[in-house]
Parts: structure tokens; sequence; C-alpha cells
């Protein structure tokens, strides 16, 4: 196969990945490595590099959409991003110790409660009553609607700080943005509603990618010849799946793309039992 | 002080689109370094074979420091640009960070203030902290 006929296939394989993240709500780094791991052949580090720019790419671009609305809680990022950057270089040293086929197996697990998480049920609520810690760290704000602004109230800040820097461990060892760690620790535990808990999340994706970047780009992990056709593909496929999503209800969609994820979760679970990582 | 609390939340809105302005402008930019480089390199490169992806190179490759990638960013070796996009890339959510920081101090939220230097410490750390090992 030249490079050229490589990259072309590639850059469908990313538009795909982009497509189907976004609808899925997982993010393009997440089908991105599977994708080029199991269809590719390609050695899962350079996938964990090229995953780590998707899911930059992902974040960056979809923020600045989400964030024009006004639904984004900058100030709950920001005391948040402290766990998932110091997770995400707790996770970048955990990798060097890690071999390959543990990663694979890990990947399949998170994959596994990743689709899980879409098709739960939603937190809707808002609390209207906060811990105290939230209020100390103005973490209360409020969110457009089209009924008006509403307000909310969060609690249990240390539970869902904790679960915020195991997201961050997740995200520096295996490259994705683990935006279902992040919902869950913010709708599941802050007991935030669940449009001000993705958006968010999203909003933290890119700094948590980020902080291990670079420690990957100078280890190697990044290819230029793969983060070419990886980077925009997937952010095309990305802005292809904003623009459906205003137009078509994805819960079907999502329905069987869950399914699917879950059969590559297995086959990434059974290849690294077999070591063939 | 109902007019104090309104001011402050047009500021807060301002911000927060200004911000998102940056994250675009950042994602489009990098892109287009990218799309430049990439072109470059399929002219150069694309009739070759594909290299053996599924052997890990590491170290061994180029353009894996901040050195490497400028000097051949500016002898206009297609692989360097494609890297200084993916720089680019990677530094978009860090600006949005040092820009959240001064954002921060104009509003004089101390306690904001502390909590984005940490975060910025950290992604510091870990960028020029040796990590590489």
């Amino acid at each position: 196969m030249t490079i050229l006929t490589f990259t072309m296939i590639l850059l469908l394989g990313a538009y795909l990945a982009g497509l189907i993240g976004s609808l899925t709500g997982l993010g393009g780094g997440v089908v991105v490595i599977p994708l080029l791991t199991l269809v590719f052949h390609v050695d899962i580090r350079y996938a964990i590099g090229a995953a780590l720019l998707a899911s930059i790419a992902n974040s960056s671009g979809a923020a600045s959409a989400y964030i024009k609305e006004g639904i984004t809680n900058i100030r709950l990022g920001m005391f948040l991003e402290i766990a998932t950057t110091l997770g995400a270089v707790l996770g970048a040293v955990i990798a060097i110790y890690t071999p390959t086929n543990t990663i694979a197996i890990l990947f399949g697990c998170v994959l596994l409660f990743s689709a899980a998480m879409t098709l739960r049920k939603k937190n809707q609520e808002a609390l209207t009553e906060g811990s105290k810690l939230s209020a100390v760290l103005k973490l209360n704000s409020s969110y457009p609607t089209p009924t008006g602004p509403v307000s909310y109230k969060l609690k249990n800040v240390g539970a869902g700080f904790s679960i915020m820097t195991v997201a961050g461990v997740m995200s520096g060892l295996l490259g994705i943005g683990s935006g279902a760690l992040k919902v869950l620790a913010m709708d599941t535990a802050m007991k935030i509603p669940f449009k001000v808990s993705t958006t968010t999340s999203n909003f933290m994706i890119g700094v948590t990618a980020a902080a291990s970047a670079v420690v990957y780009l100078q280890r190697g992990y990044m290819d230029p010849g793969i983060a070419f056709p990886v980077v925009l593909g997937v952010l095309g496929g990305a802005f292809t799946g904003a623009k459906l999503l205003t137009r078509i209800n994805p819960s079907t969609l999502r329905i069987i793309f869950c399914i699917a994820i879950t059969f590559v979760a297995l086959e990434m679970i059974y290849n690294g039992y077999h070591h063939k990582f | 002080m109902k007019n104090m609390i309104s001011t402050h939340l047009i500021q807060d809105r301002d911000v927060e689109k200004i911000v998102g302005k940056l994250l675009r402008f950042g994602v489009i930019t990098a892109s287009l370094v990218v799309l430049l480089g990439g072109l470059l390199f399929l002219v150069q490169h694309g009739a070759q074979s594909r290299p053996d992806y599924h052997i890990f190179k590491g170290e061994e490759t180029d353009f894996i420091t901040f050195d490497g990638i400028f000097k051949g960013l500016f002898t206009f070796k297609p692989m360097a640009i494609i890297q200084f996009g993916v720089l680019l890339l990677i530094i978009t959510p860090i600006l949005r960070i040092i820009f959240s920081l001064f954002a921060f101090i104009l509003e004089k939220d101390k306690l904001y203030v502390v909590i984005t230097l940490i975060v910025l410490a950290i992604i510091w750390g870990s960028t020029f902290g040796g990590l590489k090992i």
C-alpha cells in the first residue's frame, strides 16, 4: 500500500470515527484507537498519540460552539481541571510501566463502561440546596433554557473531584477524553444537570489531553503520517455530526452504535488477553 | 446592588465569547497548518510504500523535540510542518487557560487566580519536567 492510499483510507476512517464519536457523545478519540489497531494494525502507542490529538481537536471545536450558548460552567471546569491534569500526568507516568496488552484490555473495559453510560438515564433535575464547599468555591451557577435561565447548585464536591482524578489518569494512560467518567462525576456525584455536565466535560477534555500530549509527543507517540489524516478526518466527522444532531434524534442510532462499540471493546480485550498488541 | 450583579454577568458572558473564539481560531489555524504539511508530504512521499506502523520506533522518530520541529519547519520539511500544526493544536487549550487567568485577575477573583495558576503549573511541569523518561 502506498502512503497516498493509506492516507486516503485513514482519512475516511477518521471521518467516520469523528461522526460516530459525535453522534454517540463518546468523542472521536475513543473510536480512533480500535480503528487504528484492529483495522490498520498500527502499534497501540501510535494509536494513543493520534487519539489524544483527536480528543483535543474534538473538544476545542465543540467547546467553542457550546460556550457561545452560555451552558458551560467555566469555574467548575477550571476547578476540576486541577484533578484531571494531575491525573493525566500521573497516567502518562504509569503508561511507561504498563505493557501494551494491559493497556488494550483496560481500554476495552473503559469502552464498555462508556457505551453503558451513554444509554443511562440522564439527570435533568437542578438542585436548589447545595453544599457549603460548592458555595465557597463559587461553583453554583445557572444555565439558559428555552423557558428562561435555570439556577442549579451542587454537592459532593470531594467525591466529584476524586472521580475526576481517576478520569484524568485514564485520559493520560489511554489517550482518550474519558468523557463518560467525567459525566459520572458531575451527573451522579455532584448532581449537575446533564446539559451543563456534558458541555463542561467537553470543555475540560482539551486541557486534560494537553497536559499529557507533550510528554507523548516527546516519547515519539505522535507520528505526522498518522496525525495528519486523523486530525483532519475526526474534525470533519465531528463537524458533520454536530450538524446532523440538530436535525435528527439520534436515540436509535445511539443504541446501534453502542452495541457495535461493545463488540469492538470485547475484541480489544480478547486481543489484549492473547497478547496480540 | 442589582446593577452591580448585572454588569458582573455581562463581563462573564464577554469572557466566554472570547474564549469560544480563541478555541475556534486555534483549531482552524492548527488544521490549516496540518493540511498544508500533509499536502506537501503527499506530494513528496505519496508514492512510497506505507511505513511499518505496527513496529513502534518511539524516540528514534524525527521531529519529537521543540528544537527538531522548529529546525525542520524553517527548512520546509513536510513532517515538521505537520508536527508544528500538532503543537498548535496542543497549545490551544493551554492558551485558553492563560486567557482565563487574565480574566480572573481583571475580575479580582483571587481564589480562581490561584486555582488557574495551579492548573498551569501542572501542565508546565509535565511539558518541561522531563517526564519523557
